[in-house]
């Protein structure tokens, strides 16, 4: 049953969006984190995807493959009293882009709603196909 | 009699069939419209509709008849030619999925779907009424 594989892309998709919702998530909740566990300032998390089969080869899905750390220069902010300033007193800020963060989490949520939408389409045609001859 | 049922169906069959393969299709296309280098693909409907009809479809498996009692089987699905969708409007990490076009596209095939589907219960309501008459 093809339609079946169409829950199972359209599935992949939301699975895959949710996990770039939650990279944003960490992104602008850490944007002015200092310290990181690694003693740091936090670097900014991107979701990379790419296509893969589902159950036959016309139908492509989407997993994530890896989860990038931001290789972008931390943000120098001058802030002597900060403890964690350097002798110039500066301090490194995290790398986050708020702006870049928003469009994505914009971006992220339309993409999840349409693949929602699929779902739901997919769902009215299965549906009708069963009351197929009555 | 089977025979005649299973002909009658056949055409909406195959439609419905390589409908529901094309909606498949493009919600992989929808799925992937945020996948770097990803290049959208479809098919042409009506040529994959005449050619499974025709009974040729592209690289089609069929079993091998060696003996009279063997009976021909052919694969479920009907293979079709995927093809790349022409972009008219690049993005620049080489995604070639144009969300407006493929949802038109996706929106246009389940109509498709549902208007096969009416089309095959007509035809059962018109062979229950020969039945019962």
């Amino acid at each position: 049953m093809s339609i079946f594989n169409t829950f199972h892309v359209a599935g992949s998709a939301l699975t895959a969006q949710s996990m770039r919702l939650n990279a944003v998530a960490s992104n602008l909740a850490n944007a002015d984190s200092v310290v990181s566990s690694d003693g740091k300032p936090y670097r900014a998390k991107q979701v990379v995807f790419a296509a893969t089969p589902m159950g036959s080869a016309a139908a492509q899905g989407v997993r994530v493959a890896q989860v990038v750390e931001d290789s972008s220069p931390a943000r120098m902010v001058y802030d002597p009293r900060n403890p964690v300033a350097d002798e110039k007193g500066y301090v490194a800020m995290p790398n986050v882009s708020v702006v870049d963060e928003m469009t994505n989490m914009i971006s992220a949520s339309r993409s999840y709603q349409t693949n929602a939408e699929v779902m739901n389409t997919a769902k009215q045609l299965l549906l009708k196909t069963l009351t197929l001859g009555q | 009699m089977v025979n005649k049922l299973d002909s009658a169906f056949f055409l909406q069959q195959q439609a419905l069939t390589l409908r529901a393969n094309r909606q498949q299709v493009l919600a992989g296309n929808i799925a992937n419209a945020d996948t770097p280098h990803y290049q959208a693909r479809d098919f042409d409907f009506a040529s994959a509709l005449q050619k499974a009809v025709s009974g040729g479809g592209e690289g089609s498996l069929r079993l091998a008849v060696t003996a009279a009692g063997h009976l021909p089987g052919s694969a479920e699905s009907v293979p079709v030619r995927m093809m790349y969708r022409q972009v008219t409007q690049a993005s620049a990490d080489g995604n070639s999925v144009e969300m407006d076009v493929e949802r038109a596209q996706f929106a246009e095939n389940a109509i498709h779907y549902e208007a096969g589907m009416t089309f095959l219960s007509g035809k059962i309501k018109t062979l229950l009424a020969a039945l019962q008459a």
